[in-house]
Formats: C-alpha cells, sequence, structure tokens
C-alpha cells in the first residue's frame, strides 16, 4: 500500500441554502490517479477550490503528506506541494512561456532574475516528463495542448506532488487527449499523485485508478476503475437511468431541400472561407477546437457580424447582416453565451421573450408595448418549454442556467422557425437539461427545419448531428456523415499532422 | 489582514419592500447623524441649526416657494441624467447643456423676430431644447461609432459650452445697456413663463418638470423606447443580438437628455431672470449628477431628490446666517447622503455576513 499523500475529512461548504460540499472524506495515495466524477453543480469546483485555498470550507479538515493545511491560503497550498492546472488557463498570453513558468516564484526584492537557471530547470522538468514547449516561445503562438503543457510545467516548476486538473481534456482534441494521457503516466511513474476532474465517463476509466462520484455535494460513491462500468458510473452520477433522444434517419435517396446555404463566407478576420448548405430536416454539426473562426461564423449567421466576403442565403432569399433581417427571416438563434447575450439578465423574464419581436404588431403599436400581449406569449413559452422561474414577472437572471437556456431556445424555436443556429446550446448544462434540448433539436428536425449545431463536444455532434463539418484555422471543411472520432480528431487538428499550431 | 475583514454579502432572494421603502430615509436619519458632527465643530448648537435648516427650506410659504424655485432646473438636468444614466450613457454635461439652452432661449426670445409671442413662445422652447441636444450629437456619435468614452467628452464640452456663451455675451448678444456687465439682452417680457404663486418666484417650469417626470416614467415602463432604452443599458450586447438599434437608442437617448438639460437653461432665463448670465447656474448640471443618483434613476424618484437638495441649498443659506455654519454644510449633507443612500440600497439588496 503506498503512502497517502492527501486526506481530505468531512469538508462541508455552504452557499447560502446551497451544500456545495457536504462531509466529503477522500484520501488520495502516492502515484495514484483519483478521478472526480459528477455533473455540473455536483460540487467538484469548489471541492478543489477548498482544496486550493481559494474557499474556506465550513467544517473539516485536509491533510497534505501528515500535515494539517492552514485554510483559506493559496500560497501555503502551493508551498505543500498542490498544484492545480485550471480548466481556463492562467496565463500571460504575451509572456514567453518561461515568464510564465518564473511569474511568481521569484523574490520581488531581488534586483535580477535569474533565468539562466531557470532555463536550465525548465528544461530538466520537460525531459523528465516528456514535455516538450518551446521555452521562449510567446503564449499567444501556441495551440490549447501546448498551452496545457505549459501549466502542468509551471505547477511541476513550483514543486508540485499533487496536481489537480479541472476538466483537463474540455478544450483538446481526441489525439491531444492521448497525449495528455501519456503524460499523466510518465507523471505517476514518478510518484506524482493527480486528481482528474471530469464528466466524461469514457476517460475517467481509461485514466484513473479510483473514482470518486459526487452528487448535489455528497459524495455517493468510490469505486475502483477496474472493477466498474460506464453504465454504473451514469447512474451514480446522475442518480437515475438517463437514456439518449432517438435519432431517425430521415433523407434516403430522396433529394433534399436546401434551406440555408452559405458560400466564401469571411467575416471578423478569424473566419476565412466557409461554404456549406444545411437541408430541411437535417442537424448540420459543426465541430472545431474553439478559437478557429466558429464564434465569426455563428456571429454571422445570426446577423451580429457583416460578412467580409461571400453570402448567406435562406431559401433564396439573401440576407443583410442585420439581426432583425435574421429573425424575419424565421432564423431562430441561440447564442454561446446565455447568460450575457442571449438574456437581459436585469430585465423580467416576459421582456426577454419578446426581444427579437418587441417592434412586432402583436407586442406593440404606436410606440407603446402591449404588455399583455408580452406576458402572455411570455407565458406561452415557460409553459411550452418547461421553463422554471418565479413568474414571468421576476428578473431573467434570477433563473438558473438551464431555465435560462430553455427560455432562449423557447423564444428561437416558439414560431416554429425554418432555420435554426445553435451555438453550444448545451455547455455546461446538467444531463437532465442536456437531454431536454437535444430532444428540442429533433423535434425541430423532425418538423422540417435545418439546424446549424456548432459544438466543441464531439459526443453530442455524433449523437445528434446528420452530417458533420470540421473548422481549423478559419476554414470549414466538407461535410461528412461517416466520420470516425480518429479522423474528426485528425482534421481538427488541421489535417494529418495532429496537435501542431491549431490557433492562429 | 484576510481575517480583520471577512465579511461576505449574499444577495437576499427577495429584498422586502418595507426595507426598500425605509431605506432612504434610514439614509437621510444617519446623514443627519453624521453632519451634527460638522455643526458642532463649526461651534453651532445641533438641533438649533438644523431646525433652522428645516424651518428655511420648508418652514413658510416663502421658503416652500424658494425651495421649489431652485427645485425646478434641479428636476430637469436630475431627469437628464436620469434617463441617459438608465441606457449607460454617461453624460456628465448637463451643465453645458443647460447653459446653451438658456442661449437658445435667449437667441430666440431676446431677438427682434416679429413674430407673435404665441408664436414665438414655443419656438423659444423649442430652440432651448434643441441647442442643449445639439451639445450631446458629437459625443454620442463618437461613442458608438469610435468608442469614444463619453465621460471624457461630455465633461470637457461644459468648458467650451461656458466659454461660448461667455464669448456671446461679451460679444454679439451683449445687453448695451448693462453697464458693461457681461449680460444678454433680455427676452420679451410676454415670452416670460408665468408664476405659479404669488409673491414668490415659483413659476409654471416646476409643472413642466414635475410632467416631465410622469412622462419618462410612463415612457420607461410602457413604451418601446423605453424598452429599448432600459435594454441597451442593462446589457447592450444581448441587446445588440436581439436586433435592437443599439447605436440608434444611444443617440435617441442622448438627445433626449441633451434636450432636458437645455430645457433646464430655458427655464431659469424665462422663469426666473428674464436674462441670461454666466453665473446663472450654480452647478445645476452637475448636481443633476447627484439626484439621478439619490433617485436611483426612477423620473418620480429625481422630482423627490431634486425637492430635497434644493431644500438643503436654501435652508443651508440661512442657517449659516443665523448660527455661522458654512454654507458648504449643504454641500457636505448632499455628499454624505448621496453614500449613505447608496450603502442604504446595497444593504436592502444584501445581507452581510461575517464569518
Amino acid at each position: 500500500m503506498p503512502p497517502l499523500v492527501l486526506r481530505l475529512s468531512g469538508i462541508t461548504k455552504r452557499f447560502g441554502a446551497l451544500v456545495a460540499n457536504d462531509a466529503i472524506s477522500l484520501d488520495l495515495a502516492s502515484g495514484e490517479v483519483l478521478a472526480l466524477l459528477g455533473e455540473n453543480g455536483a460540487g467538484k469546483s469548489t471541492l478543489v477550490n477548498i482544496l486550493f485555498g481559494h474557499y474556506v470550507a465550513d467544517a473539516g479538515a485536509i491533510e497534505v503528506f501528515g500535515k494539517l493545511l492552514p485554510p483559506g491560503d493559496p500560497a501555503s497550498a502551493l508551498a505543500a506541494g498542490i498544484g492545480m492546472v485550471h480548466q481556463h488557463f492562467t496565463l500571460g498570453d504575451n509572456l514567453s512561456v518561461l515568464d510564465n513558468v518564473l511569474l511568481g516564484t521569484e523574490k520581488l526584492w531581488q534586483p535580477f532574475s535569474r533565468r539562466r537557471e531557470a532555463r536550465a530547470r525548465l528544461a530538466q522538468i520537460s525531459r523528465q516528463f516528456g514535455l516538450a514547449v518551446d521555452a521562449n516561445a510567446r503564449v499567444a503562438d501556441l495551440s490549447v495542448g501546448e498551452r496545457q503543457r505549459v501549466e502542468i510545467l509551471k505547477a511541476l516548476y513550483r514543486g508540485a506532488r499533487i496536481l489537480i486538473l479541472d476538466e483537463p481534456t474540455a478544450v483538446l482534441t481526441p489525439q491531444e487527449s492521448e497525449a495528455l494521457f501519456a503524460t499523466l503516466k510518465t507523471l505517476m511513474a514518478d510518484g506524482l499523485s493527480i486528481i482528474f476532474i471530469s464528466h466524461k465517463l469514457d476517460e475517467v476509466l481509461a485514466v484513473s485508478q479510483r473514482i470518486a462520484v459526487l452528487r448535489q455535494g455528497k459524495l455517493v460513491a468510490i469505486r475502483d476503475s477496474a472493477a466498474t462500468s460506464k453504465a454504473e458510473l451514469a447512474e451514480l452520477m446522475v442518480g437515475r437511468r438517463v437514456d439518449a433522444p432517438v435519432r431517425t434517419t430521415i433523407y434516403s435517396g430522396t433529394a433534399p431541400e436546401v434551406l440555408l446555404s452559405v458560400r466564401d463566407l469571411a467575416a471578423g478576420g478569424k473566419l476565412t472561407r466557409a461554404t456549406f448548405e444545411v437541408w430541411r430536416g437535417e442537424i448540420f454539426g459543426i465541430a472545431g477546437v474553439s478559437g478557429n473562426g466558429q464564434a465569426q461564423l455563428a456571429d454571422a449567421l445570426c446577423g451580429l457580424l457583416p460578412p467580409t466576403q461571400g453570402e448567406i442565403r435562406v431559401g433564396l432569399q439573401r440576407i443583410p447582416a442585420d439581426p432583425h433581417a435574421f429573425v424575419h427571416a424565421r432564423v431562430g438563434r441561440v447564442p454561446e453565451d446565455r447568460g450575457s447575450v442571449g438574456i437581459i439578465g436585469d430585465l423580467a423574464i416576459w421582456e426577454n421573450a419578446i426581444s427579437e419581436r418587441y417592434r412586432e404588431p402583436g407586442f406593440a403599436r404606436g410606440g407603446w408595448l402591449k404588455r399583455e400581449a408580452a406576458k402572455a406569449q411570455a407565458q406561452r413559452i415557460v409553459e411550452r418549454f418547461d421553463v422554471r422561474s418565479a413568474g414571468v414577472d421576476a428578473p431573467a437572471k434570477s433563473m438558473s442556467g438551464g431555465n435560462i437556456q430553455k427560455l432562449i431556445l423557447g423564444r428561437a424555436l416558439v414560431n416554429h422557425p425554418q432555420i435554426i443556429i445553435a451555438n453550444q446550446p448545451t455547455w455546461g448544462l446538467d444531463v437532465g437539461a442536456v437531454s431536454y434540448i437535444h430532444g428540442e433539436l429533433l423535434a425541430a428536425r423532425a418538423r422540417g427545419a435545418a439546424i446549424v449545431l456548432i459544438s466543441e463536444d464531439l459526443d453530442e455532434l455524433f449523437a445528434i448531428a446528420d452530417r458533420i463539418a470540421v473548422m481549423f484555422h478559419g476554414v470549414l471543411s466538407e461535410a461528412r456523415d461517416d466520420w470516425t472520432v480518429t479522423q474528426i480528431g485528425l482534421s481538427m487538428a488541421g489535417g494529418a499532422q495532429p496537435a501542431h499550431a491549431q490557433l492562429a | 489582514m484576510r481575517n480583520l475583514l471577512n465579511l461576505r454579502l449574499e444577495a437576499r432572494p427577495r429584498v422586502p419592500l418595507a426595507m426598500a421603502l425605509a431605506s432612504p430615509f434610514v439614509a437621510v436619519a444617519f446623514t443627519l447623524l453624521v453632519c451634527a458632527g460638522l455643526v458642532v465643530w463649526a461651534g453651532a448648537p445641533v438641533t438649533r441649526a438644523y431646525a433652522l435648516l428645516f424651518e428655511s427650506a420648508f418652514g413658510s410659504r416663502f421658503a416652500i416657494g424658494e425651495t421649489l424655485t431652485r427645485a425646478t432646473p434641479l428636476i430637469l438636468t436630475g431627469l437628464s441624467c436620469a434617463v441617459a444614466f438608465r441606457a449607460h450613457f454617461y453624460n456628465i454635461g448637463a451643465e453645458g447643456q443647460l447653459y446653451l439652452g438658456a442661449l437658445g432661449a435667449v437667441a430666440v426670445g431676446g431677438s427682434a423676430i416679429a413674430l407673435p409671442a404665441p408664436i414665438l413662445f414655443p419656438l423659444m422652447i423649442a430652440a432651448g431644447m434643441a441647442a442643449g441636444a445639439l451639445l450631446l450629437v458629437v459625443p454620442a456619435l463618437a461613442k458608438t461609432r469610435l468608442g469614444v468614452d463619453e465621460v471624457v467628452t461630455t465633461l470637457l464640452l461644459n468648458f467650451v459650452a461656458l466659454l461660448f456663451v461667455s464669448m456671446m455675451l461679451d460679444g454679439p448678444m451683449k445687453d448695451t445697456t448693462a453697464m458693461g456687465w457681461p449680460q444678454s439682452v433680455p427676452i420679451r417680457p410676454e415670452l416670460e413663463f408665468g408664476k405659479l404663486l404669488e409673491r414668490s418666484r415659483v413659476h409654471v417650469g416646476l409643472i413642466i418638470a414635475v410632467a416631465l417626470a410622469l412622462a419618462l416614467w410612463v415612457v420607461n415602463a410602457r413604451t418601446t423606447l423605453g424598452y429599448e432604452m432600459r435594454a441597451v443599458g442593462a446589457n447592450a450586447r444581448a441587446a445588440r443580438f436581439a436586433g435592437i438599434p443599439v447605436d440608434t437608442v444611444m443617440l435617441k437617448t442622448a438627445l433626449l437628455s441633451g434636450a432636458l438639460a437645455g430645457l433646464a437653461g430655458v427655464g431659469e432665463v424665462a422663469g426666473r431672470a428674464g436674462y441670461l448670465t454666466l453665473d446663472m447656474s450654480p452647478g445645476y448640471g452637475y448636481s443633476g449628477i447627484v439626484i439621478a443618483m439619490l433617485a436611483g434613476l426612477n423620473p418620480l424618484g429625481v422630482v423627490l431628490a431634486a425637492v430635497f437638495v434644493a431644500g438643503l441649498i436654501v435652508g443651508a443659506d440661512s442657517m449659516s446666517r443665523a448660527v455661522g455654519v458654512p454654507t458648504y454644510l449643504a454641500d457636505v449633507i448632499v455628499a454624505v447622503s448621496l453614500l449613505s443612500m447608496l450603502f442604504a440600497a446595497m444593504l436592502a439588496r444584501y445581507r452581510v455576513r461575517w464569518s
């Protein structure tokens, strides 16, 4: 039995009435990978934030290498050998790799930076663990996979013996994820211990020895990876059985009707060429690592970003770059950032329900809002799309993320649009809301809508998209309906050579 | 350090109505308590000073008349700021717009244009409002087109406007009969606003200001324009996504804000002085900012806040004469009440916890 390096006992944390962590006790052995599995909001992030000293627990204690860790102090967590790789990297984009690694490690009153020694030490660490990165490269020029390596190097340089990785594969291509798993094996062999946070079952099973499942702030089970299954973990994580929505093939031989056609589209600098057609009754998936121009494509398809080149046609009609024109052409739009673009949080739910149509005769006459009609419309959306709230007069921001997304989806779908543009519609939602939204998109597809689904989650695309095209470096690939995971991964990384320079 | 100030704010799920209503009164009480220290420091008896302050602001017909006369331009500049701030257009230039509005009123009302008064009167008001609005065209366009910060442009345009007025009063619009004082020609007597109360200076401008506050309250809550202004102010990105013409709304808001401040200038010329001088406004434009904030940007709240501030200014004058407390106390009370009002509003919305 390898020695214990970390022991959490009875960690409890409350936010108001919400118990984010309820008496969680866990331990971690030397050279072990422990996976923390749970849905969004299960309490994973709270737990590691307590461990790292960002939050102070209401009760419970943390022991690292046999010594009690003072609460609420990231500096002592670092000193005790805990390193954290956040999901959203904490790197200075305009600094070199070496500068990023050195940042904060030197004394402020030391007159010169000891860069030569630092460089040698960094080179030694990256050789030892097989983490090749050019120390002089600017972080802005690195790919996402490389940036993650820099984050890991940063932690190792500070002498971390316990590494926490928060959703490390969320931003990686499948090939980059494989490379990360190989790195984790090297680290383990050297005796480091790793806490690996994820909600993806396959990779949790592949990479860890033990799996701790959190649900609604409680530790519901600890399983040996060798002795469990995906089905069991899924049920533990959600607390009930989850059935994936079923998709039926619509086109088999008959000629498709084109509802949306995009030709030679370029916009916003980052989108350089996109040409595709979306058919009636189809979900057209767009895959890609974030930052490859999907945001610009989505903005152009929502009428927010004027194309610098090319055109967007709905049916035969060319649509000008104006959100109102797109709504008028019966394009339902679901933006990526639901909290700050999808809704106006301070306005009431009913005011958000009509924000795309408030000038239409149904909701306004002679400059006066028809409040009753607007509230009735909101009520229709709330009932039809199962939006849970304290009533349509409550501010939109008072709802949970899943309900906000249902409101946005409802606003987009309530008038049966012929085209739907959905950008990351399920990002960060719990399994129940995800399956609801997939169900609604599939229902719209069955009704004959043409749907563009932009997503970074390959599982989602494989589950509900009919054809998938890949964005890389501002260019959209041919759409195919027969991708394998390996092929699409290669394509997301720019063709034959994986994991190099995906980011402009 | 970490343990000294370990307090946390938790949003209340619902703000109790009693708390929301009580918070301004608690804030005023707290302000008077704090400022009592200053009165003592100035060597005056606190209760007598405050009694004098209240009496000379609200204690007699004459006092109320003076307070309401002062409140009239303050309501309008307060509305000007409240409207603009609600849409996140930070117009700090109400002072300059007020002076340009006054200049516009004098240009029409004091001119030799041979039109009958019933035609000239609306023209005079329109000219003043247009002059105030015009001053905001450039800041509004610079903000929406080029992303230039409107706080800087509107603030600096105050000086441009004042110097321009100064130039006009020393030049083309100078009253040559005014013994060399830089003072404009008077407007025609039949264009002056009627008085509301006998033996007081309260004029029709007060009715106009209060009516506009009511109108703006209705506009805010019930019209598409109010909806657009609130949406743009609360979240411009989401408003743009929804198809609300953010830039146009911003420009409309700016014009409305400038026109309201311009109207304050018209009122001062036509309702009170009859002509324009460079010391016509003791900072009504800047006070408008404070009044808008005190009112929580609510148009009806602006009326109350303006009367409160006007009462303090009027009251502090008499108090200072009677017990020798500097008139600056009025400024201090206004400032402290703004701070405590903001704190009170926050405490109503959040619960403070020490851990």
